[in-house]
């Protein structure tokens, strides 16, 4: 059936940013960014199920500068999506809903996300002994 | 006569599919869920990193990890099938495209979830 073009609502363009949008539009990207990530951990558990030769192959581009740079950033966007996916429980429980602690709460959740990365990588380094 | 309905009357009649609602609660379960899936994973993860081959598959063996890692997989894939749709559904809006994305959305899904846990079971249960 052949749509004639409407006239859309207002979208992205016209608001301003804020903390509670941003943390809104994360979430969805990381989230999306995390399916990826599903296929990479797919890889790593095929290559310790497949032996010992092609684990070392994928744990050495695992371990690559572009590997590091991937899995940095999947761990931010896990944390963060964990840290907005929380904030979601609440507003799906009604709260949250005042403009102060919606605002508040989308702020932490992105102090929450950016701490735990590198917490997360300075735990990883210290169990490698590199720190 | 009941070409003589509008569409909407039509729609009426049947009454929705009624699985909106369970679809929107799947979503949330799922994610309460991988709340501690996933500190399991990231916490374990971290423990174990930089290690080898024969690590991992020690690891992986225990009992409790190989159920624990399974149901991870199991979970986060339902709830990033749930996420995806919602995705797709905001953007997408052919008819045709939406259908093709919402199959092959599921397909992907399910194909992550088996070779992982393939792989697990293969791991655990392997010499």
């Amino acid at each position: 059936m052949a749509q004639a073009k409407r006239p859309l609502s207002p979208h992205l363009q016209v608001y301003r940013w804020g903390a509670h949008m941003a943390v809104s539009i994360m979430h969805r990207a990381t989230g999306s960014a995390l399916a990826f990530g599903s296929i990479l951990l797919a890889w790593w558990l095929v290559a310790i199920a497949t032996g010992h030769d092609y684990f070392n192959t994928v744990q050495s581009f695992a371990g690559s500068m572009i590997g590091r740079l991937v899995l940095f950033g999947i761990t931010f966007a896990l944390m963060q999506h964990l840290a907005s996916g929380i904030r979601h429980l609440f507003t799906d429980a009604g709260k949250l809903y005042d403009l102060k602690s919606n605002t508040a709460s989308a702020k932490a959740v992105f102090a929450f996300s950016i701490i735990m990365t590198i917490v997360v990588w300075v735990a990883a380094y210290k169990v490698m002994g590199v720190l | 006569m009941s070409d003589m309905n509008t569409p909407i009357s039509k729609v009426r009649g049947l009454g929705s599919a009624k699985d909106g609602t369970s679809n929107w609660i799947t979503h949330r379960m799922t994610a309460l869920a991988n709340i501690p899936l996933t500190i399991f994973f990231v916490v374990s993860f971290v423990g174990n990193v930089g290690k080898g081959h024969a690590e991992w598959v020690a690891w992986i063996k225990q009992p409790l990890v190989s159920v624990l890692l399974i149901l991870f997989i199991a979970n986060f894939t339902h709830h990033m099938r749930s996420g995806l749709q919602e995705v797709i559904e905001d953007y997408v809006h052919d008819h045709g495209m939406k259908f093709t994305a919402t199959l092959v959305n599921k397909f992907v899904c399910i194909i992550i979830a088996a070779i992982s846990i393939f792989s697990i079971l293969r791991i655990s249960f392997g010499g």
